[in-house]
C-alpha cells in the first residue's frame, strides 16, 4: 500500500507491503541506518526512534501505522552544520557509550524522556531507560549523560551516589 | 523477524472497526498500538490474513469522570493512564500498575484495552481491573453496547468473554475512595514480565485482590478475601492466597514456586495496603 511518512522533516512516499516494519522502512527504503536493530522483539531499544514526539520501538511497529505521522530518527537531530544535539553532546562528554550499538536508541528515549520530563532524578532516568539495554553495561556514563543535559550544560558534572553492588545501599 | 503477509484496513471509527469485523469474521484480528499482536505474528503464533488497525480511533481515547467511577477509553495508552491525575486521585492502583507494564516505550503505544482484550494471564492489568471490580462495555454490531463485569470477562488463555463481532471500547472503574491499595510485580528484570504479581484494594468497605500469571486467567485470591471477610488477621488470610489458582511451571518458575510468591506477594501487599 501508498504510505507518506516525514522523517526528520522530509516527506516521504512510498509503496510498501503491510508487512513491512517502520525500522525496515527507515533502514532499506530510505537507507537511514542509524537506527539499529538489536534484539528485533521489542525488548533492548537499539531501534528506538520518534513518532509524533514520543519513543518507540519501530521494529514493534508497522510502517503503515506510521502513515501520515512524523518520524525522528538519530540522523535528524544535529543541526546541518554538524553541531551535535544536546544529549549527543553530553554522551560524547560524559563518554556515555563502548560499543556504541545501543547509542542512538539511547539518545533518542532520553531525548523523549526529557521532553517528557525535563528535570528527572536518577531514578527516573534510569527507569525512564529502562526499555534501553547496553550489553557493554555503560549504564552509569549514559544515566551521567542525560542528567548533564538536562541542566542545558553537557559538560556539566551531574552529582549522584552509586549504589555499593555488594549491599544494594547508597553509599 | 518478519510477520506473514495480510490485509491491512485502517478503521477510523468504531463502526468502520466493526464493518471490517463483520466483512472478513474470523480471518480478521484488531489492532490497537500492537504491542502484544505484532511480537506474536512476527513469531508466527499469530497469522490473521486482515489486520484491522483500530489505533487511529481518537474517539475512544479518554479518561473521564462519571460521578461513582472513572471511564477510560479502550484506546487509552499505558502512558496516558499512569500519567493521567484524575486517575492518580481516584485510582491510583491503575494510574501506578500502568507504570510499570513494559517500558517507556512499550506504555507509549500499547493500550489498556488492547492489553485487557489480549486476555494473557500474565499481563498487569487484567488482575488489576479484576481486584477494582471494573466494567467493561463491549460494543458490537448496530452499536450495541453490553457491559462485561471483570470477573465474567477473562474465559481461558488468551481468552476473553467478547463476543465475535464485538470489540473492548470502554473500560469503568469505580472510584477507590481512599480504600488502601498495593501492587506487587515479582519479575527478574525490569521490564519483563510478572513471575507472579499481585493487585490489591483494601479498606473499610471492600477489599479485592487480583493474581497475576497463577492460572490460565487471571484469578482473584478468593480464599484470601473470604478469609478477611470472615475477621482473620492478613497473615493468616495470606496464606490461602494460592488456593483455588493452577498456576504452570515455565523456565522461571515451579508450580511450588508460584504458589510460594503468591502467598508471601499477597501477605506484602495487603501489609502495604494496610500501612
Amino acid at each position: 500500500m501508498n504510505i507518506t511518512i516525514t522523517v526528520n522533516g522530509s516527506e516521504h512516499t512510498a509503496e510498501v507491503e503491510p508487512r513491512t516494519l517502520l525500522v525496515q522502512f527507515l533502514r532499506d527504503q530510505l537507507r537511514l541506518t542509524g537506527t539499529n536493530v538489536g534484539c528485533d522483539t521489542s525488548s533492548c531499544g537499539a531501534c528506538t526512534v520518534l513518532v509524533d514526539g514520543a519513543s518507540v520501538k519501530s521494529c514493534t511497529m508497522f510502517a503503515t501505522q506510521a502513515d501520515g505521522l512524523f518520524v525522528e530518527t538519530i540522523e535528524g537531530i544535529a543541526d546541518d552544520d554538524g553541531t551535535l544535539h544536546l544529549i549527543q553532546e553530553a554522551f560524547r562528554q560524559h563518554h556515555g557509550l563502548q560499543c556504541g550499538y545501543c547509542t542512538p536508541g539511547m539518545v533518542m528515549a532520553s531525548l523523549s524522556l526529557l521532553n517528557e520530563n525535563p528535570d528527572p532524578s536518577e531514578r527516573e532516568v534510569r527507569t525512564g531507560l529502562e526499555g534501553n539495554l547496553c550489553r557493554c553495561t555503560g549504564y552509569h556514563n549514559i544515566v551521567k549523560a542525560v542528567l548533564a543535559a538536562a541542566t542545558g550544560d553537557p559538560a556539566s558534572e551531574p552529582s549522584f551516589t552509586p549504589v555499593d553492588l555488594t549491599t544494594g545501599a547508597r553509599s | 523477524m518478519i510477520p506473514a503477509a495480510f490485509e491491512y484496513v485502517r478503521a477510523d471509527s468504531p463502526e468502520a472497526a466493526l464493518d471490517a469485523l463483520a466483512e472478513h469474521g474470523d480471518d480478521a484480528k484488531l489492532m490497537a498500538g500492537g504491542h502484544s499482536l505484532i511480537p506474536m505474528m512476527k513469531l508466527r503464533l499469530a497469522v490473521p490474513t486482515v489486520v484491522v488497525d483500530i489505533g487511529r480511533i481518537t474517539r475512544l481515547s479518554y479518561i473521564r469522570d462519571r460521578g461513582d467511577h472513572v471511564a477510560v477509553g479502550a484506546l487509552t495508552t499505558h502512558y496516558e493512564v499512569e500519567t493521567n491525575d484524575l486517575l492518580h486521585a481516584e485510582v491510583p492502583l491503575l494510574a501506578h500498575a500502568a507504570s510499570h507494564v513494559g517500558d517507556l516505550q512499550v506504555r507509549h503505544r500499547g493500550t489498556i484495552g488492547g492489553s485487557l482484550a489480549h486476555s494473557d494471564p500474565a499481563a498487569d492489568l487484567p488482575a488489576v481491573l479484576l481486584a477494582l471490580d471494573a466494567t467493561f462495555v463491549a460494543t458490537g454490531p448496530g452499536g450495541v453496547t453490553r457491559d462485561i463485569p471483570a470477573g465474567e470477562f477473562f474465559t481461558g488463555y488468551f481468552e476473553s468473554s467478547l463476543a465475535e463481532g464485538e470489540m473492548l471500547t470502554e473500560i469503568q472503574i469505580p472510584k477507590m475512595a481512599g480504600a488502601g491499595w498495593s501492587f506487587q510485580k515479582f519479575n527478574r528484570r525490569a521490564q519483563d514480565w510478572a513471575i507472579v504479581g499481585v493487585a490489591a484494594v483494601h479498606g473499610p468497605d471492600r477489599t479485592g485482590i487480583g493474581l497475576v500469571n497463577m492460572g490460565t486467567t487471571p484469578l482473584r485470591a478468593s480464599a484470601t478475601e473470604a478469609a478477611l471477610a470472615s475477621g482473620s488477621d492478613l497473615a493468616d488470610a495470606a496464606a490461602v492466597a494460592d488456593e483455588g489458582t493452577e498456576p504452570s511451571a515455565d523456565l522461571h518458575a515451579s508450580v511450588d514456586y508460584r504458589r510460594h510468591l503468591a502467598r508471601v506477594l499477597v501477605r506484602r501487599a495487603l501489609e502495604d495496603a494496610s500501612g
